[in-house]
């Protein structure tokens, strides 16, 4: 008989990690359903990153021109670069119009065109009829969509009373012995004090990890908690070396210009006025999927035509759309430029650089939302366990993900997973006895953090890797910089053992939270840069100027990286969708 | 820039003192990348933030006496020593992070969801842009509770009185063309403090980050209740 520690426990048919647009809408799902539902979450949920999602969610509505889901599914497997398993984005693009309506439905504040349906607008890589013209396919409350969702999400899970133990930080999952996952051991932020989450199933839905790179689109939280925890319970990532970065972030600052600034008609500018995406997209221009814009304006700058003193950004034009437009459509856009930039964006053109935005690897699952780490195309599923949102690779978006499919991705598969643990709850009607010994490792890591003295600081630490990343894993990527980059982060990892608090003291800690996240981010650090340097090849986001061809009888496949050993395995795409024929690799242009 | 911030930390401290910090800043700088620059050298300076960009709402604070997000207020222009207190009127956890479960509370009180009582439809409830542009001033809010710590009605009673924040939500879904529970939702907020414990003091409009009018709102309640006694 196993003697269970001190700490408190409670117990719920499911935990969700996480309280963004995909944990929210999972739990939502649940909560209808009756389920007992803890969402944790080491913010108030409305301030999850999901809350700064802008330009919209794509759903083939066909409200401002003929659509359908069919060319929604093709764009975003040309988008991810043919990577993208088309099981998932069938089912993905298929669901979106009836997941947009109910969204609308529990109260988001969709903006309208005249006859009163849902507006839409045109983003980056959306063509109607398979390649042909624009398309405008992304739903959008001005540009504050991620807001909109996310607020209605809370307001309906409030509604259906889902319990949320809101400022708790998840340390680690409780795995036993035969492998079932049976919730974990957080930590009450306030108290500084453990709590065990007994749960028959956990779902993962923390996010991406755009923390890594010290020039970010990202909210301060984006550090790949739920992708640590799932490397340390010895399962892997997949396809981390696939980082978008967003072609318009501002320049030197990082904040996000929404695509929805050149969907409503905003284009790019390099310093002799020219519009140069015209060169490499000559079909979709500006509008090209976002690798092939961020890889465009990086050329230009590197090739000395890049505005600006220093000649280190690209000018975004948006003045000629006309104050009513900026203002009826992109008000968030205008208060951002103005706060940030002292500039009025219907006067002047904005300063943007590529700046790392969305983790388009993570957490393998299946498109049913169950985490499944078979190496070569097995798909068993661990049992318990599930992830979605940014955290996961289901993967929908491959090498690169469009502009209006994240906030598709998450609710589409919050859902789905929702529907699969309830299925599950069916036939798991009982608790499993957690496993003792993994409450008492993740304990450990709370201690060991207890230790007095001298040695590096978090802060440190954590800005050695940020640059890192930066430096050696950034758009352009060439064999020896990844290298060298490797053996960095590496350096870093090493150095983290040393590295002390000096701040011991249990009431609302933010540094012992920024410790466990900086633990998180050195994970996901090493797998990028080690998937990054061994795919040799460029695809989507994944840039190799040693290898400039896509190469597709070597790597179409997708990568799996464990923490043991630094070690890789692959395992195949999944190109047969699952009513129509596939969309075999061609040639990729806009 | 000399800073005077507010610390208290209940395990050590036993009450709260000022403390006094030098940071050399460049111009540009917002108030929340000086205070992270702070905590690199002070690790123990605690307080709440995430995306620096004012759509999250984490980081309220007093700043020389006004209620603001320190993501999005300049240093420059600010007056030295720049004095930073938490949110005003709420328990205190820690430095600048208050406890704001009476403020969550009166949020969920108000239903803050949209309530339809016919069978839904399979497509969008349709709303024309003018209904939609009703919720435009209203909807943004993000919950930063600068509004409703800046409200001496709220202070005075943060268990009865709904505040500035939560009325605005009120009035958002009372707004909405969609929603259908407009009559629970007035007599939900009779009686003498709910709603009419607001005094038309108008802090709560002069220190909202995102420019949005709670006072405005919360006439319109007040003459939709009219209205509906007539």
């Amino acid at each position: 008989m196993e003697i269970k520690s001190a700490v408190p426990r409670r117990r719920f048919d499911t935990l969700v990690i996480g309280a963004g647009g995909g944990g929210l809408r999972a739990a939502l799902q649940l909560s209808q359903a009756e389920a007992t539902v803890a969402v944790v979450s080491k913010v108030f949920p409305t301030r999850s990153h999901t809350v700064a999602a802008q330009g919209g969610i794509n759903a083939a509505l066909g409200n401002v021109g003929p659509d359908n889901w069919h060319w929604h599914m093709y764009d975003t497997v040309k988008g991810s670069d043919y990577l993208g398993d088309q099981d998932a984005i069938e089912y993905m693009c298929r669901a979106a119009s009836r997941l947009v309506v109910e969204l609308e439905h529990a109260g988001v504040p969709f903006s309208r065109l005249d006859n009163g349906k849902i507006y839409q607008r045109a983003f980056g890589g959306q063509s109607q009829n398979f390649g042909g013209e624009q398309a405008a396919r992304t739903c959008a409350a001005a540009d504050r969509t991620g807001h909109a969702i996310l607020h209605s999400l809370y307001q309906q899970n409030i509604r259906a009373k889902t319990h949320f133990f809101d400022e708790y930080y998840a340390i680690d999952l409780i795995k036993d012995d035969e492998g079932y996952i049976l919730g974990a051991v957080v930590l009450e932020i306030e108290t500084g004090e453990p709590l065990v989450i007994e749960a028959k199933t956990t779902l993962i839905a923390t996010g991406g990890v755009g923390r890594l790179f010290r020039n970010n689109t990202n909210a301060r939280i984006n550090t790949g908690d739920g992708m640590g925890m799932v490397l340390r319970a010895g399962f892997p990532l997949e396809d981390m070396e696939f980082f978008q970065f967003h072609p318009t972030g501002i320049a030197g600052k990082g904040m996000l210009i929404s695509e929805a600034v050149r969907g409503e008609g905003g284009y790019l500018l390099n310093k002799d006025g020219e519009r140069f995406m015209e060169r490499y997209a000559p079909h979709a221009k500006d509008l090209a999927s976002r690798d092939v814009v961020s890889r465009a304006i990086a050329t230009e700058v590197r090739e000395g035509r890049g505005c600006g003193p220093e000649g280190d950004y690209i000018l975004l034009k948006v003045d000629h759309l006309g104050e009513e437009v900026i203002n009826k459509r992109l008000p968030g856009i205008r208060d951002m430029v103005k706060t940030f930039l002292h500039i009025d964006p219907s006067k002047q053109a904005i300063p943007v650089f590529p700046t790392a935005h969305y983790t388009m690897g993570g957490i393998p699952t299946n498109r049913y939302g169950e985490v499944v780490t078979g190496v070569n195309g097995a798909e068993d599923a661990v049992p318990g366990l599930y992830a979605v949102g940014e955290c996961a690779c289901v993967s929908v978006h491959g090498a690169n993900r469009l502009g209006g499919n994240s906030l598709l991705d998450i609710v589409v598969f919050g859902r789905a997973a929702g529907n699969r643990i309830i299925e599950y709850l069916g036939d798991h009607r009982y608790h499993r006895p957690v496993n003792e010994t993994a409450v008492e490792r993740a304990l450990a890591r709370l201690a060991r953090w207890e230790l007095k003295g001298d040695g590096e600081s978090v802060a440190q630490l954590r800005n050695d890797l940020q640059r890192a990343m930066e430096h050696y894993c950034g758009v352009f990527r060439t064999e020896d910089v990844l290298r060298e980059g490797l053996e960095k982060v590496r350096q870093i990892e090493r150095r983290l053992p040393d590295a002390r608090l000096q701040d011991h003291s249990k009431i609302f800690n933010t540094a012992r939270i920024e410790a466990f996240e900086l633990e998180n981010l050195v994970d996901a650090g090493l797998a990028t840069v080690s998937a990054a340097l061994a795919r040799h090849e460029s695809r989507g986001a994944h840039s190799r100027i040693d290898y400039p061809a896509r190469d597709d009888v070597n790597w179409l496949k997708h990568s799996l990286y464990f923490k043991e050993g630094g070690r890789l395995a692959y395992k195949p795409v999944r190109l047969q969708p699952l009513t129509v024929e596939p969309f075999p690799p061609k040639p990729r242009v806009y | 820039m000399r800073f005077s911030i507010y610390r208290y930390n209940p395990e050590t401290d036993r009450e709260p003192r000022m403390q006094s910090f030098e940071l050399e800043v460049v111009p540009g700088m917002m108030l929340l990348e000086g205070l992270l620059l702070l905590k690199q050298a002070d690790e123990t300076l605690s307080f709440r933030h995430s995306c620096g960009e004012g759509v999250c709402g984490s980081d309220g604070m007093n700043i020389n006496g006004r209620n603001g997000l320190a993501c999005i207020t300049p240093l420059a222009g600010l007056k030295e020593p720049v004095e930073i207190r938490p949110l005003p009127g709420m328990p205190v956890i820690r430095d600048l992070v208050v406890d704001l479960s009476q403020f969550y509370h009166q949020y969920r009180s108000v239903k803050p969801w949209l309530t339809v009582h016919e069978p839904e439809t399979e497509v969008e409830y349709r709303q024309s842009p003018a209904e939609r542009d009703k919720l435009d001033g209203l909807y943004e809010c993000i919950l930063c509770a600068c509004c409703s710590t800046a409200c001496p009605s709220f202070w005075w009673n943060p268990d009865k009185f709904r505040g500035p924040a939560a009325l605005l939500q009120a009035y958002r879904f009372l707004a909405d063309s969609r929603d259908q529970a407009t009559a629970e939702r007035l007599s939900d907020l009779e009686g003498p403090y709910r709603l009419f414990r607001c005094h038309t003091i108008m802090n709560c409009v002069e220190v909202c980050p995102k420019g949005l009018n709670p006072t405005k709102a919360i006439g319109e309640i007040k003459e939709l209740m009219l209205k509906h006694m007539i």
